[in-house]
């Protein structure tokens, strides 16, 4: 049913479709007029002729299709390649793991797919087509908004809902009346009025298609001008704003060091609580709170920085990233001078906080010393004799070391990870096959190094948290872009476009109607204005109709007597009057043919 | 009540809504085979039909009303395209108060889990499902009081008892605490509006479903069903409301990301199949206004976008590395 988008042949040359008011359509799109067939040896084409081919192949509904199809393909294998924006890691292990595919991940961009020239191809081509599509429709529908409605056809009787009420050239006014109530714009051509309505669902379908452009242009060049930054901090220090406090720092290609807003931050303490009740859970976080002072212009403010609730600092978006574990370690060379004491940040291996760290102190001892260690909050044993934690919070923290000497390789120049040790060119002198043990620490416990190097003392342990620091100047305009498009969307695909006629005929009221567009409540308002125009005086016919209760008539202005107020409204009833006639008729039918059940 | 109680009690209602799931199933089957085994021209069904509306208007003055159903899809009139939707058979009856029992102890089991849980039935995969699966049914059982889709109820209960046995035996896990990042109202928006979302196209699909079915073949039980241009009208309505839920559940996910994350947008593997699934069904819906799209391959766009929610909550959640590591398992 839906008498929607293709009014058949008969309404087609009834009420000549194809008005200038009409939404403009690509030529494949069902609204449009049918092409010509096309004849076998047309006149050959020009340059002109095919670049006016080639657009309007670009412009058409078929290859908007096509692309966006290839659109939802080409995003798929960043879904199951690692890429490097979401996952650099990833992207390291995969080459590593498949040297020989390598080139092929290189040559497709296959860790860059959203940024790939073969990805921007498709969806340059599709905004390319959606402008095409767009400008026109936009200055036609313009017009259209500025037009009267679409002349009267000559017959009605072949139209959606036809149908005649009593009443004369008099009614007219009140007919009028009436569609502009209902939102109609009206004109009169004769003895008939000519209503149509809806705009505004071309109004929402152009918006929308023009929101999307400009999201893609507010995402592609706002995000330039951005930057994000990630610090560790340990808890009682505190990191600036600027570039070189950053542990890593991307920015947009038109980013200017200058716009890095003068704060800084201190992570005063962080907060992570633990399920402590819940067998199956135990140990699982359950909230994790940076408190944090922040300087602005020498003034200092206490904030918190959650992980669903960002910190706003002038500007800045600040997130908790994630935390751990850093020990304080000091090291005293053999005559008891300190020569090493930091807070050194350990990186969680697992749930419950086994981390592991580096530390290398290539000065102030006789040799250069590496360590390399696993701290563990809360520390229990395997079945294998191996140390591991059990736990996420401190309950019985211990620091176990491995000790190596030789050359840390600091001097080559080659830039190194603070997280990982170079052992190829050191002698392990404490744990794994060294014959000695490795070196076990609780918390204020001082141990020697094996060959009277010195002594290593474990201070005390805090909590480190990462933070992000965000600037992305496009947040606020993508949002109300996207809740433009959302609305527009709804306005779109919801509010029906119509046009109803009233014609006076031979001492009645002619009325029907034809939809433009997707629209299953068109019977449902001719038969309405059907009943705003007879008033009690059509009780009777009426009468017959009122059989159907299921055609929820929300206004029932008037009748009074004969329709049952069923109030479903329009919209959500969204009926489907042809279809419930229909099933009025099926119990009818079910009536007669009820032998057969 | 301790928190593991109910939660065993939530299983039990669960296995239960199952089950009943199950006789459901077998009625709407046993309704479907008898509809099949009945012989009727449709030429004389039709033109049953036609005197009963004309009765049922009681001669009222609509020339033109009776051809309706068809008059939407010129060139595309099957032989049955003036057949009504069909009136409930018995089995259909029992099947549909099966499903809506079922239904009832389905949600049962859900609001428990809630219960046992402390919070929103739906932070794994486990609850997904449950609760996914729940507001699928929901969405057919509702739809009832806006049109009789009684010959979708084979599709739905079938694949409720499919879906709770999978969910059920493979993604069962006790209920936990909400780990931080999940802990925003938005889980409450999002993710429901995202199984909202679900229900609507599955009804949609297992209508698009039909349509080809019916498309191709119009014999035995097929042809109590509605014509097809009428099953795609239908599906399309349906679909657009489960675009526009998802619309809707791609912004929302990208506040949140925001939020938690600090960016709205990051190409996360979940966030990419989200955006799948949303172009799938951009090009559904273009492909229902385009002449030679329109029909059977704009349906199997339909089924194609429910088929990728279906293999994003499955194989992409249990899988695919991403930060939306929510599966529980
Ligand atoms: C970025 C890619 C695009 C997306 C995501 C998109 C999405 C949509 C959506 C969701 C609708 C239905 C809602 C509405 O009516 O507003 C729609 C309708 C429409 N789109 Fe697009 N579109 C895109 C590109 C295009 C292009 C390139 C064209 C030109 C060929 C186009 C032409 C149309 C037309 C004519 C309609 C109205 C269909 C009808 O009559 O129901 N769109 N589009």
């Amino acid at each position: 049913m839906s008498p929607s988008s293709s009014p058949g042949p008969d309404a087609a040359s009834a009420a000549d479709t194809a008005s200038a008011n009409d939404p403009m359509r690509p030529g494949d799109h069902v609204d449009a007029p049918a092409p010509e067939p096309r004849s076998g040896s047309g006149p050959k084409l020009g340059i002109v002729g095919w670049l006016r081919f080639l657009w309007r192949q670009l412009t058409s509904m078929r290859t908007a299709i096509v692309l966006l199809l290839l659109l939802a393909v080409g995003a798929i294998p960043g879904s199951l390649v690692p890429q490097r924006s979401s996952d650099p890691n990833g992207v390291i292990q995969v080459r590593a793991d498949n040297p020989d595919l390598v080139w092929f991940y290189d040559a497709l961009s296959l860790h860059d797919v959203y940024g790939s020239p073969w990805f921007s191809a498709i969806y340059i081509l599709l905004f390319t087509s959606l402008v095409g599509c767009v400008v026109p429709r936009l200055a036609h529908h313009w017009r259209a908004m500025r037009a009267k409605p679409p002349r009267t056809p000559a017959r009605l009787s072949r139209l959606v809902g036809f149908q005649t009420v009593p009443g004369d050239a008099s009614d007219l006014d009140r007919a009028e009346g009436a569609l502009r109530k209902l939102g109609y714009r009206t004109a009169r051509y004769g003895e008939s009025i000519s209503a149509e309505r809806g705009y505004l669902r071309e109004s929402g379908n152009l918006l929308f298609h023009i929101a999307l452009l400009a999201m893609i242009l507010v995402v592609g060049l706002g995000s330039g001008f951005g930057y994000n930054g990630q610090r560790l901090v340990v808890e009682g220090r505190s990191f600036a704003n600027t570039l070189s406090s950053y542990d890593t720092f991307d920015s947009g290609q038109w980013f200017d060091d200058a716009s890095l807003a003068p704060f800084s931050v201190q992570l005063d303490d962080l907060d992570v609580v633990y399920e402590t009740e819940n067998l199956n859970a135990i140990g699982a976080p359950l909230d994790f709170t940076a408190h944090v002072s922040v300087t602005e212009d020498g003034v200092s403010r206490e904030a918190q920085i959650k992980v669903n609730e960002p910190l706003n600092v002038d500007g800045a978006d600040l997130y908790l990233i994630s935390n751990g574990y850093a020990p304080r370690i000091s090291v005293r060379d053999a005559e008891g001078e300190v020569v090493y004491d930091e807070y050194t940040p350990f990186l969680a291996q697992d749930d419950n906080m086994t981390s592991l760290g580096v530390m290398k102190l290539p000065d102030g001892l006789a040799e250069q010393l590496g360590l390399r260690g696993f701290f563990y909050p809360t520390t229990g044993q395997l079945e294998s004799g191996a140390f591991t934690s059990i736990y996420p919070d401190l309950a019985n923290p211990v620091l176990s070391l491995q000790a190596f000497t030789g050359d840390l390789g600091l001097d080559a120049g080659v830039p190194r990870s603070v997280y990982a040790l170079e052992t190829d060119e050191m002698t392990q002198i404490a744990g794994g096959d060294s014959g000695t043990d490795a070196l076990m620490l609780a918390p204020g416990q001082t141990v020697d190094i094996p060959g009277g190097l010195g002594t290593i003392t474990f201070e005390d342990v805090r909590r480190y948290g990462v933070i992000d620091v965000h600037v992305d100047y496009t947040q606020t305009a993508v949002f109300w872009i996207a809740v433009t498009i959302l609305v527009s969307l709804l306005g779109s695909l919801l509010i029906p476009r119509r046009r109803l006629w009233v014609k006076v005929a031979g001492g009645r009221l002619e009325l029907a109607g034809l939809a433009r567009g997707e629209d299953p409540t068109l019977e449902r308002a001719v038969d309405d204005l059907a009943k705003r125009l007879a008033g009690d005086g059509a009780a009777a016919a009426d009468a017959g109709r009122a059989g159907d209760p299921a055609l929820g008539r929300p206004t029932a202005a008037g009748t009074g007597v004969a329709a049952p107020e069923v109030g479903r409204p329009t919209a959500t009833g969204s009926g489907v009057a042809a279809d419930d006639a229909g099933s009025a008729g099926s119990t009818g039918a079910s009536g007669g043919t009820g032998t057969r059940e | 009540m301790p928190a593991a109680e109910l939660d065993s009690y939530s299983l039990l209602l669960v296995y239960s809504a199952m089950a009943v799931y199950t006789l459901a199933f077998l009625a709407y089957a046993v309704d479907a085979a008898r509809r099949s085994s009945v012989k009727a021209a449709p030429a004389e069904s039709r033109e049953l039909v036609g005197a009963g509306a004309a009765a049922s208007v009681a001669g009222a003055a609509v020339p033109g009303r009776s051809s309706t159903p068809a008059s939407s899809a010129p060139g595309r009139g099957d032989a049955s395209a003036t057949a009504p939707i069909a009136a409930a058979g018995r089995g259909a009856r029992i099947g549909f108060t099966l499903t809506v029992l079922a239904w009832a102890l389905h949600l049962g089991g859900a609001i428990l889990r809630g219960l046992a849980a402390g919070r929103v039935p739906w932070s794994n995969m486990y609850e997904f499902a449950i609760t996914g699966i729940a507001v699928m049914v929901g969405v057919f059982v509702l739809s009832r009081l806006w049109k009789d889709l009684n010959f979708l109820g084979v599709f739905f209960t079938g694949l409720a008892t499919v879906f709770l046995g999978v969910a059920t035996v493979n993604y069962y896990v006790a209920p936990t605490p909400l780990p931080p990042a999940l802990q925003s109202y938005w889980l409450v928006i999002h993710v429901f509006v995202a199984t909202l979302a679900t229900g609507f196209f599955g009804l949609g699909t297992g209508l698009s479903i039909l349509q080809l079915i019916k498309d191709r073949r119009d014999n035995g039980f097929l042809r109590s069903l509605p014509a097809s241009a009428q099953l795609e009208d239908l599906a399309y309505r349906v679909g657009v409301i489960g675009f526009i839920l998802w619309t809707f559940t791609l912004m929302a996910g990208a506040v949140w990301a925001e939020h938690a994350w600090g960016r709205y947008w990051g190409w996360d593997t979940k966030e990419v199949w989200t955006f799948v699934i949303w172009v799938v069904y951009a090009g559904y819906v273009h492909a229902r206004a385009t002449r030679g799209w329109r029909g059977s391959r704009s349906a199997w766009l339909q089924i194609i976008g429910f088929a990728a929610i279906i293999f994003n909550f499955t194989i992409v959640n249990q899988f695919f590395a991403g930060l939306h590591a929510y599966s529980g398992l």
